[in-house]
């Protein structure tokens, strides 16, 4: 058993944040796209592009990021005797959650985690996509109130919990089998974008790095964007929201330093100013990630330390992204997919339905 | 008389939830919490603390932890 773990204190959480923050930014500097160092949902979807799962020339390449947050959350797990495997507490409303969370966030263009580097950026659109997140996080926290629950889950065999690690590691595999070819949009089975977000990266080596530090020290910390939220509306605790604040306050600083800081809210890089669908789409992720129990990165931490409930929430997740591009849901900087309105509407009212009938009281 | 919440097995936030809610019913006393990760004893430990609760003792418990919290 670990003793007190310093990185769940108030300063731990602080520092996981500033360090996410600090290095979100140079990704940036060092490749990423735009005001996109890190963002989850968007990696996600990059890497369903790369697999082919959805044709989106500009955003297909293996993001090392994601493989990064598991295996790091994999080996602080291990190392500090925390992996547990673990799975059944509902699957497909894991997965059909995870599906609409990642539609809601490509309405707006981004994950929680981007919603707030986008802000750092300058670009404040942010705000709006910020305020829909709080808006369906607060949504969720009603469900919550009124007893919705997705029951329990039980302890399975350890190779259970080592699938989406191992599904991640094959990821890697295959993106040193088939690296990018200079002008070539594919390498084999690999779809690697030529233009567009998707063909901006920092090297592999660094973003898988920076991921697995960054997984390592969520693990640790269990920072989690939507638990910000969520417990200070709920508990009036504002723990993880002090790691969400730093992460701004030190991606901002890192901005400013990096001559990355553009104030505005028109021509930000890989965003519309469409402010009610900025502010619609993350109100459904928000709710869907409130329904689910943890924010996009904090789903990969915890598939990474076992849990494979939290798998099938990152496997809806790059099915979503899937559908998104497939079907003209996702935006893009001209403004709303054909079919974006309507997935949000769908979106909203598949999980008004989740949110109103799974409620079990717990018999204590 | 102690009362128990066996929150084994849910995940984030439920654990804090059930025993909040036995905390605001039972206002002072003594509760015991299951929990079966470190992150819920972390988080149960944190919301007792916020309500002014003392955790009297933390123990290892089949693959988790028994949490005694009490006040007065």
């Amino acid at each position: 058993m670990a003793g007190k773990n310093y990185f769940a204190s108030r300063w731990g959480i602080m520092g996981v944040g500033a360090f996410i923050g600090v290095f979100a930014a140079l990704l940036q500097y060092w490749g990423n796209p735009g005001n996109m160092g890190i963002c989850v949902a968007c990696f996600e979807r990059d890497i369903a592009g790369a697999l082919g799962l959805h044709r989106a020339g500009v955003v297909q390449y293996i993001r090392p990021e994601i493989i990064g947050f598991v295996l790091g959350s994999l080996i602080a797990a291990l190392s500090f005797g925390e992996f547990r495997a673990r799975a059944g507490s509902a699957p497909i409303v894991r997965f059909i959650l995870g599906a609409f969370a990642m539609i809601g966030a490509l309405v707006f263009l981004g994950c929680p985690w981007r919603a707030v580097l986008r802000l750092a950026g300058g670009d404040l659109n942010g705000l709006l996509g910020l305020g829909g997140l709080i808006f369906g996080i607060y949504l969720g926290t009603l469900f919550l109130k009124g007893g919705y629950n997705l029951g329990r889950t039980q302890k399975t065999f350890t190779s259970v919990g080592w699938l989406l690690p191992l599904l991640m590691l094959g990821f890697l595999v295959l993106r040193l089998v088939f690296p990018p070819l200079e002008g070539l949009p594919n390498n084999d089975i690999l779809f690697y974008s030529l233009k567009g977000p998707g063909a901006m990266s920092a090297p592999l080596a660094v973003s898988l790095a920076v991921g697995l530090a960054v997984g390592i020290l969520a693990q640790r910390s269990r920072f989690c964007t939507m638990g910000a939220f969520r417990d200070l509306l709920l508990f009036k605790q504002g723990h993880l929201l002090s790691g969400v604040l730093s992460l701004l306050v030190f991606a901002f600083l890192t901005n400013l330093v990096a001559g990355q800081f553009h104030p505005g809210f028109v021509n930000q890089p890989v965003a519309h100013n469409l402010h009610h669908w900025n502010f619609l789409g993350m109100t459904l992720a928000g709710l869907a990630f409130a329904l689910a129990g943890g924010c996009p990165g904090r789903q990969l931490f915890l598939a990474g330390e076992g849990d494979g409930d939290a798998a099938v929430f990152v496997l809806g997740m790059i099915t979503g992204a899937a559908f998104a591009h497939n079907f003209g849901l996702a935006s893009s900087p001209q403004g709303l997919g054909p079919h974006g309105a309507a997935a949000v509407v769908i979106g909203l009212a598949v999980c008004l339905f989740i949110g109103l009938t799974m409620r079990q009281k717990q018999a204590a | 008389m102690s009362q128990t919440i066996d929150a084994r097995g849910l995940s984030c936030p439920q654990p804090v939830i059930l025993t909040l809610d036995l905390i605001e019913k039972t206002q002072n006393g003594r509760i015991e919490v299951l929990v079966d990760t470190d992150t819920s004893k972390e988080n149960v430990t944190r919301a007792a603390e916020s309500r002014k609760w003392k955790v009297a003792s933390v123990a290892g418990e089949g693959e988790g932890y028994r949490l005694v919290l009490t006040k007065g």
